[in-house]
């Protein structure tokens, strides 16, 4: 973009379309969908975290009052192994599909065994206790060391490591290798003046999304299925449910309901396959819930990691050379996101030799899902954290060591392509000018940098702009909005059109009344699906202008469009009258029918979003509890469609990121059961652990975006780890290198330096 | 298993149903009332997404028993806002884009009503320990704080 765009209605903070409804319980969740005569559905789930599954016997759980349909993995079809693709996690649909359902083993302590249907959830839940199933138990394997040391138990006997050389001689846990490199890291780590060297832990976390997952799913005798559902994409709800049951994707309708947050927990599925199954066999509508138990072991968390990262330097600050190993747990089944995990996490820095490993890892807790900048909050902990050790060493500011080094437009990202306009260098000077990056600090208290990164997704979306008779507008599209998206629509159609922000209207699809569109993740929705909307708007606005051109009886070159009218063009025909968008839509019948702009692409040029955060905590001594007092979150939004809707990205994302930096983590016992499966036990944040977290959006417009939009939702989540890590560090002098920060591990380091 | 029969008041209206004695009220507004706005996140009494007000009293619905609201009037989400007008705590949360998913909300705008009808001016600190059984996910609880504090501005008939 030569100059900034200057904007009417964008980079204002109206009130969301949908608002009203989610302030009054109108609206509807996955949950709250019913049909007459439903019944509920509930699934077993495997007791052991890794057994043979010998024998099932549901005869009994059939026999009971009330219950009208069990299904087991004998009930689906054999899937072929084929890549999922359009999704944000990777994965097989054969994996998938022994995900939704186990066959031959369990491969995690709460994998689906079993479903039922009945005519109530108390019946369901009797019927699910009547299902016998016989294991044969197996060693479960719980880490990564475990998981790829010689002679491990395998979770699949018929795995062979992919991305290595030559097919190796025998199976494995580790699913995939992969390699970034450039330059000679032997070469580099050898000019340096200064070598740090660390090695990493994360937890398994979950994105802890509130509303459970859910779905009501009701078919034919025709074949022939409408499922309701809470997903961040319901066209691959409908294309994994075809895959998985064998149906064709015509035959399934997915209509999204309003969906209670998913961070990318919410882009596969889990019980929609089951509940179009119970349906099929009971001849009745099929409701199926997860409770909160459920949630946490049988839906798909985020990877443990195990990272080690070296870094070398000159004494001015100059990195010389790089080094990651970075190995995730995928959990049951193939497809952690090691891959940008790996592309991230040298990302914000300009280096000329550089070696990245990465390493797919199976283990016996439920498949990975995505969540939030997939891969990049663990593979960037780390290198942020060393990177806090590096300027420690040099005596540097941690904020100059990063400009020293920091990626700007034209570099090489260690990823590959060459960076377009980026603003990381402009968070950088923004932390270091932050009045909170000069308060002083008390007793116990320190201070943490961090920077994030996040790629941000293009991919597909369809968009349509309908003129109503009235001249207001409907844009109808198709990503559930996780997050006030439907606002960003609204404002990016009234900018276009010129009209007020209130006549937009936006309403969410289904999969039959929709353009096919990619899921709500990527960050892509206000970026490309925003790119969709503009193009269909711009569409209209052509249509529009042959309409009234038509009117008047003139030539279409010789109109314009502005503010919401067609006028004729300077100097010619000065007498016409504008037309307004309501008195062409009054005559549409007569100058050629409904007036309706479309659009669908595939969107290119997503722009990479950098953020800078300031962490300030005080470690209490005693307990070892850490609180935050301030933070600081720091990060280039490209053009901030609506500014308010942008920081609350920033500031979920910070507490999400504190969240996993300071308590978050699965416990498991000995045989592989998760201990705290709940909110009281697994300790996300609440209102009273926070402070309110100040937010300074960054725009440098993305030249490939009509706007200058790039995404916002992933990025939050990447820096504020480090950042919290780095602020512990700064507070006790003593860097803890496994998370969370919780009081009893803080305290054992503090007992330690005693 | 033999049904109990409730008669009680909910948003204002008599209300009778029939339940199971150990059924949850969440189940029952939800289930065989239709009022889905009183959200279920845990069923644990952890998240507050089905806070409800008995007898104008803050509770988690999941862990109250249907049969205990005999006589005991309950106000939910639904009840909150008047017809055609909403309350100022619903509206200040729009003002201030104090949600994202949205599930949350209707357990935090419920929780709110019960802090500022009992304390009109609370403080910030006071606001966060009152919300600290409402779990949110996507907001980090900036704009929440900053929404009750305004909505409570509102109400005690300050400009904003």
């Amino acid at each position: 973009m030569s100059q900034p765009k200057q904007f009417k209605v964008v980079g204002t903070r109206p009130i969301r379309p949908d608002g009203v409804d989610k302030v009054t319980g109108r609206a509807n969740f996955g949950a709250d969908y019913s049909l007459p005569g439903m019944l509920y559905g509930r699934v077993a789930r495997s007791p052991h975290a890794h057994a043979r599954i010998k024998r099932i016997d549901v005869a009994a759980a059939l026999a009971q009052d009330g219950v009208h349909a069990v299904i087991t993995g004998a009930d689906f079809p054999r899937v072929g192994s084929e890549e999922i693709t359009g999704g944000e996690g990777g994965g097989d649909y054969a994996d998938l599909a022994r995900n939704v359902m186990a066959r031959e083993k369990v491969l995690y302590h709460g994998h689906a065994v079993a479903a039922v249907a009945a005519v109530s959830p108390a019946a369901a839940e009797r019927a699910i206790a009547a299902i016998a199933v016989e294991y044969e138990v197996l060693p479960p394997v719980m880490d990564i060391e475990t998981a790829m040391a010689p002679g491990a138990t395998l979770l699949d006997e018929h795995l062979f490591t992919q991305g290595l050389p030559e097919k190796p001689q025998s199976p494995s846990n580790v699913a995939q290798v992969m390699q970034i490199k450039r330059g000679d890291v032997e070469q580099g780590f050898a000019q340096a003046d200064v070598i740090v060297e660390e090695e990493f832990r994360t937890p398994t976390v979950h994105q802890g999304y509130i509303e459970p997952h859910a779905c009501l799913a009701t078919i034919n005798e025709g074949g022939q299925a409408t499922v309701w559902c809470s997903t961040q994409g319901h066209f691959d709800v409908r294309s994994s449910s075809a895959k998985v049951l064998g149906m064709n994707v015509s035959d399934i309708r997915v209509v999204p309901s309003e969906i209670g947050g998913g961070f990318g927990g919410k882009t596969t599925i889990y019980l929609e396959p089951l509940a179009i199954l119970l349906s099929r066999k009971s001849g009745r509508a099929v409701k199926m819930t997860m409770n909160r138990d459920e949630v946490f072991r049988a839906s798909g968390p985020a990877s443990a990691t195990l990272s080690r990262i070296k870094i070398g330097a000159k004494q001015d600050g100059t990195i010389t050379a790089m080094y990651a190993w970075l190995a995730y747990e995928a959990g049951a089944f193939k497809g952690s996101p090691m891959m940008p995990g790996a592309m991230c996490v040298f990302a914000p820095y300009d280096t000329p030799n550089f070696l990245i490993e990465g390493y797919d890892v199976l283990v016996n807790k439920p498949k990975v899902a995505a969540y939030r900048a997939p891969g990049a909050p663990q593979s960037m902990y780390a290198c942020e954290s060393l990177l806090d050790e590096l300027s420690r060493k040099l005596a540097m500011d941690p904020i100059d060591l990063r400009l020293k080094n920091a990626v700007k437009e034209g570099s090489q990202a260690a990823y590959g392509p060459k960076f377009n306009a980026i603003g990381f260098r402009d968070c950088l000077t923004a932390a270091k000018n932050h009045p909170n990056y000069k308060r002083p600090l008390g007793k116990d208290e320190g201070r943490g940098v961090a920077a994030g990164f996040w790629f941000n997704a293009g991919m597909q979306s369809s968009a349509e702009v309908h003129i109503n008779e009235d001249g207001t507008v409907t844009v109808i599209e198709g990503n559930p909005d996780i997050g006030g998206s439907r606002a960003s629509m609204a404002l990016m159609a009234a900018e276009e059109l010129g009209v007020p922000y209130d006549r937009v209207r936006v309403q969410v699809a289904d999969t039959e009344s929709a353009g096919y569109t990619n899921v709500t993740g990527g960050s892509r929705v206000t970026f490309a699906t925003g790119m969709a909307v503009i193009e269909a708007a711009r569409d209209i606005i052509r249509q529009l202008k042959q309409r009234a051109a038509a009117t008047w009886g003139i030539e279409a070159d010789m109109v314009d469009w502005e503010d919401g009218k067609v006028i004729p063009k300077p100097g010619v025909n000065a007498d016409l009258k504008p037309l307004t968008l309501a008195n062409i839509a009054a005559t549409s019948a007569r100058t050629g029918g409904p007036l309706l702009g479309r659009a669908s692409l595939n969107a290119r040029g997503a722009g990479p979003g950098f953020s800078v955060n300031l962490a300030d905590v005080k470690v209490d001594r005693d307990t070892g509890k850490v609180d935050v007092l301030r933070f600081t979150a720091i990060q280039d939004a490209g053009k901030a469609i609506h500014p308010s809707y942008v920081e609350g990205q920033m500031q979920g994302g910070a507490a999400q990121g504190l969240g996993w930096a300071l308590n978050e983590e699965y416990c498991y016992d000995a045989n592989g059961v998760m201990e705290n499966a709940g909110f009281l036990d697994y300790r996300m944040p609440v209102a009273s652990d926070l402070p309110m977290i100040d937010t300074q959006i960054i725009e440098v417009p993305n030249p490939t975006h009509p706007y200058g939009v790039r995404g916002v939702g992933e990025t939050p989540i990447v820096a504020p780890l480090a950042a919290a890590a780095n602020a512990v560090r700064d507070a006790i002098g003593i860097r803890i290198t496994t998370l969370p920060l919780s009081p009893p591990r803080v305290l054992e380091a503090l007992d330690g330096a005693a | 298993m033999t049904k109990l029969h409730i008669e009680t008041e909910i948003n204002g209206q008599p209300v009778e149903f029939l339940c199971e004695p150990a059924q949850s009220l969440l189940e029952t507004l939800r289930e065989e009332l239709n009022l889905t706005g009183t959200k279920e996140g845990c069923s644990t009494g952890d998240c507050g997404a089905c806070s409800v007000l008995l007898n104008g009293r803050l509770v988690c619905s999941c862990l109250v028993l249907a049969p205990e609201v005999q006589g005991v009037p309950v106000t939910t989400i639904e009840g909150i806002a008047e017809p055609n007008r909403l309350h100022p705590i619903q509206q200040k949360f729009l003002e201030h884009a104090a949600l994202q998913c949205g599930i949350c909300t209707p357990g935090l705008i419920v929780a709110t009503k019960a802090l500022l009808d009992e304390t009109p001016d609370p403080s910030e600190e006071e606001i966060r320990y009152w919300l600290a059984g409402n779990l949110c996910r996507c907001t980090g609880y900036d704009k929440i704080i900053r929404a009750v504090q305004d909505a409570a501005r509102t109400m005690r008939g300050e400009a904003a």
